[in-house]
C-alpha cells in the first residue's frame, strides 16, 4: 500500500516531532507492505482563508494539494481539522476535477487510518501517565472519530480505544469531555478574549481531573492549550499528539 | 469602514468580569446537562430529530397549500386570520385590532416573533400599556432591556440584580433577594396586570394545518392566565410554525422541552381551537423574510427552528459572551445565522433577479450583524444538539463567505488573507518564511513578539520554535527510515 503523508503547515513548521512520530508509528503498524511517502509539493489545506470568509483564496491551495496528493492508495493526515477540510469542504473548489472524489474518499485522519484501515485495535505498549484526552471538535463532529456527548448513539471513541491497552496509562475524566478548547483557527485571533477564556477553562477542567499529560489528535488545539498552560506558569505538563504517545509507548527498548 | 468588530468588543467586555462570565457559563451548562440526561432517556431520540427535520422541510416545501388549509380550518373555528408581509404590517394589524376593540391595556406572554418585529415599543408609542407576563421577560422589561436568551430571557441577571430591579420598579424591600419573596412579589404584581388587561397577546409554538388550531407552550401558565380573562386574544406567529397534522405534535412536543430546559414536557401545553365562547381570536401570520429563506437551498433549513434555545446553551461562545453581545433579538448560533441572513437576503434576492450590483435599500446595509458568523469556533456542538437538525455550523461557515463576497470584511483581513494564500500556496516561499520565523523567534525580545499587533500573544505563549521543519527532517532522516526494511526503532 502506498501511503502519502499530508502534514499540516503548522506541524511542518512548529511541531515536526509530531510528523516524525506519525511516520514511525505508521511504519511500525503498517508492516512491510506499507510504503510511506511525503509528497513535497503539498501545501496548507486552505482552512484559514475559507474560515475567514474568503474561500476563493483557498481554491489554488486545494488544486495544488489535489495534484500533490493524487495517486496514493491512502493519504494520512495527523489532524482531524485538516482532514475534514479535504473531505468535507473541498467540493466547491474541486468538484469535477479528475481525482477529486478519489482524494476525498482516501484521505484519512491518522487515528482513523490506524483503526479503520490498518485495524490495529488497541495496541500493547507502555505509557505510565494519567492523560487528559482532548478530541478536537472537527475530528469528533465532522469526522465522527467519536460519538460525542450531544447525540444519543451507541458510545464509541476511536482515539481513546487506540490508547486503552497501554500499560500504566489512565484517563483523567474532565467534567466537560468534549467541549471546544477555544482554538477554532482564525477564531483564536478574531475572538481573542473568548478564545483565551475557553482555553483557560479547558486547562482548569483537565487539571482538576488530575491530568499529567494533555493528549490530542489535533495539534492546533494543543498549540492553543499549551500556550495557555505556559502563559499560566505551567512549564511541566506534557502536551502530546496521539502519534507521539503511541510512538513512545510502543518503541522497542 | 465596516462594523465587523462588534461581537468581539462586546464579548471582551463580558469576559472582563470573570466571575460573572463563569457564573453565566455554568448556569447554562447546567441546563445543557439536564438536557443530556433527558435525551439519553429517549432511545429513539435521533430518529425523532430526523422526523422533525423532515416534517418541517415537507411543510415548507408545500407552504402555500398548508397555509391555506390552516386559514380555512382556523376560520371555520371562528378565528380571524390576518397576513403580514413584514414587521411593519404586522404591528399595524395588531394596533388596528386593539383600536377597533377600544383596548388600552394588554398582557403578552412570551413570543420571540413580537420581539423580532419590535411590537412592544410600537404599541407603547401608540398609547397601549403592554405588560410581558413571562417572569424573565417581565424582569428585562422593567429594566428596559431586551431578553438575552430566547427561553431564559433574564439568564444574564443574578438574584441580586432582580432584587434591585424589583425594589426600584415594584417597591419590594431593598436588599431582599430571597427567591420565594421575589417570586411572590412578582406574582402579586402580575396578578394585578392580568386582572386589568382588556386583551391578551400570545406567541405560538405550533400551528396545525389539519385542525386550524395552535399550541402555546409555557412553564408558568401565563399564556393561559392572560387569555382566560379578557375576551380578545391575538396570536402572533411566524409562518414557519406550521406543521401539517395534529399527530406531528407528538414529535415536536417531545423534542422541545427536553432540548430547551431538560424537562420531559413543558408545564403547560395549551391547545387553542377558535375563540372561547363570546370571545374574539385573531391570528396574525407573519412572513418577514421567511419565504425568501424558503427559496434558498443553502439556508432554508433555518426555518425548521422551534426556538428551543439548546444551541445557545451548548455554545461555548454564547455561554462566555452573554446574549447581549450579539446585539440581536435572537442570539447564539441560530441568531448568528438568522440575523445576518435577514439583513442580507432581500438584496441577494434582488440581485438574483436583476443581476449583480444592486444598490442596497435604506436599512438594508447588511453589515450590522457582519461579525456574528465569526463569533464561532466552528466546534459543531450546536448542529448535534439541534432537535430539528439545522446544520448550524456549516451555515455559519457559508455565511462567512456571503459576508466576504459582499465586501464586508475589514480591509486588513482581506489583504492579509490574500497574502497568506499566496505564501501558503508555495512550498518554497512557505519553507523560507518558516525558516526565518523559526530562526527569529528564539532570539527576539519578548516585546517584539508579544505586543498589540499579536492578538495570539495577549493571553497565550507561542510554541517554542524547533530547529528544523518537518520537510527538512524528512529529507535528512525520516525518508531513509521510512524506506528501510524492518521496524524502525
Ligand atoms: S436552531 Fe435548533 S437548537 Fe437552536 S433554537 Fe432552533 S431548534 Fe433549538
Amino acid at each position: 500500500m502506498r501511503v502519502g503523508l499530508f502534514i499540516p503547515c503548522y506541524i511542518d513548521q512548529f511541531y515536526p516531532r509530531v510528523g516524525a512520530a506519525a511516520v514511525r508509528v505508521l511504519r511500525r503498524f503498517g508492516g512491510p507492505d506499507l510504503h510511506l511517502e511525503y509528497p513535497e509539493g503539498q501545501v496548507c489545506c486552505g482552512q484559514p482563508m475559507a474560515n475567514a470568509g474568503l474561500p476563493h483564496e483557498s481554491q489554488p491551495l486545494a488544486e495544488t494539494n489535489l495534484k500533490a496528493l493524487s495517486g496514493f492508495d491512502a493519504v494520512v493526515c495527523p489532524s482531524g481539522s485538516c482532514t475534514s477540510m479535504v473531505r468535507n469542504h473541498y467540493a466547491p473548489f474541486l468538484e469535477g476535477h479528475p481525482g477529486y472524489e478519489e482524494l476525498q474518499a482516501k484521505t484519512y485522519e491518522f487515528c482513523e487510518f490506524l483503526t479503520d484501515v490498518l485495524k490495529v485495535g488497541s495496541p500493547a505498549g507502555r505509557f505510565p501517565h494519567k492523560i487528559g484526552l482532548h478530541n478536537g471538535c472537527h475530528g469528533l463532529r465532522e469526522l465522527r472519530l467519536g460519538s460525542g456527548s450531544e447525540r444519543n448513539v451507541a458510545p464509541f471513541d476511536k482515539v481513546r480505544s487506540l490508547l486503552t491497552n497501554l500499560e500504566g496509562l489512565t484517563f483523567a475524566e474532565p467534567e466537560r469531555p468534549d467541549e471546544c478548547c477555544g482554538f477554532g483557527g482564525t477564531f483564536a485571533v478574531q475572538e481573542e478574549a473568548v478564545s483565551v477564556m475557553m482555553g483557560k477553562d479547558k486547562v482548569a477542567d483537565y487539571r482538576q481531573a488530575g491530568t499529567e499529560a494533555l493528549v490530542s489528535p489535533d495539534m492546533s488545539c494543543l498549540m492553543h492549550l499549551e500556550g495557555v498552560l505556559r502563559r499560566g506558569g505551567d512549564q511541566t505538563t506534557r502536551v502530546l499528539h496521539v502519534a507521539e504517545v503511541l510512538e513512545e509507548a510502543t518503541r522497542e527498548p | 469602514m465596516t462594523k465587523t468588530a462588534e461581537h468581539p468588543d462586546r464579548a471582551r467586555a463580558f469576559v472582563a468580569d470573570d466571575a460573572r462570565a463563569h457564573w453565566h457559563d455554568e448556569s447554562l451548562w447546567f441546563v445543557r446537562q439536564k438536557r443530556d440526561r433527558q435525551v439519553h432517556s429517549v432511545p429513539e431520540w435521533e430518529r425523532l430529530r430526523e422526523l422533525a427535520s423532515q416534517v418541517k422541510r415537507h411543510a415548507i416545501s408545500r407552504w402555500p397549500d398548508y397555509l391555506e388549509e390552516f386559514e380555512k380550518n382556523a376560520t371555520a373555528l371562528g378565528a380571524k386570520v390576518h397576513w403580514a408581509a413584514d414587521a411593519e404590517e404586522h404591528n399595524r394589524i395588531v394596533l388596528g385590532i386593539l383600536r377597533d376593540a377600544g383596548v388600552k391595556k394588554i398582557t403578552k406572554s412570551k413570543s420571540m416573533l413580537t420581539e423580532e418585529v419590535h411590537l412592544n415599543p410600537y404599541l407603547i408609542k401608540h398609547g397601549i400599556d403592554v405588560t410581558d407576563t413571562d417572569l424573565g421577560e417581565r424582569i428585562v422589561q422593567l429594566r428596559e432591556e431586551t431578553p438575552s436568551h430566547i427561553v431564559l430571557p433574564a439568564i444574564h441577571l443574578k438574584r441580586e440584580d432582580v432584587s434591585e430591579t424589583f425594589h426600584d420598579k415594584i417597591g419590594t424591600e431593598s436588599g431582599n433577594a430571597d427567591p420565594a419573596y421575589l417570586t411572590e412579589a412578582a406574582r402579586q404584581h402580575l396578578r394585578e396586570k392580568f386582572l386589568g388587561a382588556e386583551a391578551s397577546i400570545t406567541g405560538v409554538n405550533f400551528l396545525v394545518a389539519e385542525t386550524g388550531g395552535f399550541v402555546v407552550c409555557t412553564n408558568e401558565g401565563n399564556a393561559d392566565l392572560g387569555t382566560s380573562l379578557p375576551r380578545l386574544h391575538i396570536a402572533c406567529t411566524g409562518i414557519e410554525k406550521l406543521v401539517p397534522r395534529a399527530a406531528d405534535l407528538a414529535i415536536y412536543l417531545r423534542l422541545l422541552a427536553r432540548s430547551a430546559t431538560g424537562q420531559p414536557i413543558t408545564t403547560y401545553t395549551s391547545h387553542f381551537h377558535g375563540p372561547r365562547p363570546g370571545g374574539e381570536l385573531h391570528i396574525v401570520l407573519v412572513d418577514n423574510g421567511r419565504s425568501d429563506l424558503a427559496n434558498d437551498p443553502q439556508f432554508r433549513d433555518v426555518l425548521n427552528c422551534i426556538r428551543c434555545g439548546a444551541c445557545m446553551n451548548t455554545c461555548p461562545v454564547y455561554r462566555r459572551s452573554g446574549g447581549h453581545s450579539y446585539a440581536a433579538t435572537v442570539p447564539g448560533p441560530i441568531g448568528s445565522v438568522l440575523n445576518p441572513l435577514h439583513a442580507l437576503t432581500p438584496r441577494i434576492v434582488r440581485e438574483s433577479e436583476q443581476g449583480e450590483g444592486v444598490e442596497p435599500r435604506e436599512g438594508e446595509a447588511g453589515d450590522a450583524h457582519g461579525s456574528l458568523p465569526f463569533a464561532c469556533s466552528l466546534c459543531g456542538s450546536c448542529t448535534d444538539v439541534c432537535p430539528v437538525k439545522i446544520p448550524l455550523h456549516h451555515q455559519l461557515l457559508a455565511l462567512r463567505k456571503t459576508v466576504g463576497d459582499r465586501g464586508l470584511l475589514p480591509w486588513g483581513k482581506r489583504i492579509g488573507m490574500k497574502a497568506a494564500g499566496k505564501l501558503l500556496n508555495s512550498p518554497k516561499l512557505f519553507g523560507v518564511a518558516g525558516r526565518l520565523a523559526r530562526k527569529a523567534l528564539p532570539v527576539l525580545p519578548r516585546a517584539a513578539i508579544y505586543n498589540r499587533l499579536n492578538p495570539w500573544g495577549v493571553g497565550r505563549d507561542l510554541p517554542p520554535a524547533p530547529p528544523k521543519s518537518f520537510k527538512q527532517m524528512w529529507r535528512d532522516e525520516l525518508k531513509q527510515e521510512a524506506s528501510s526494511p524492518g521496524d524502525p526503532k
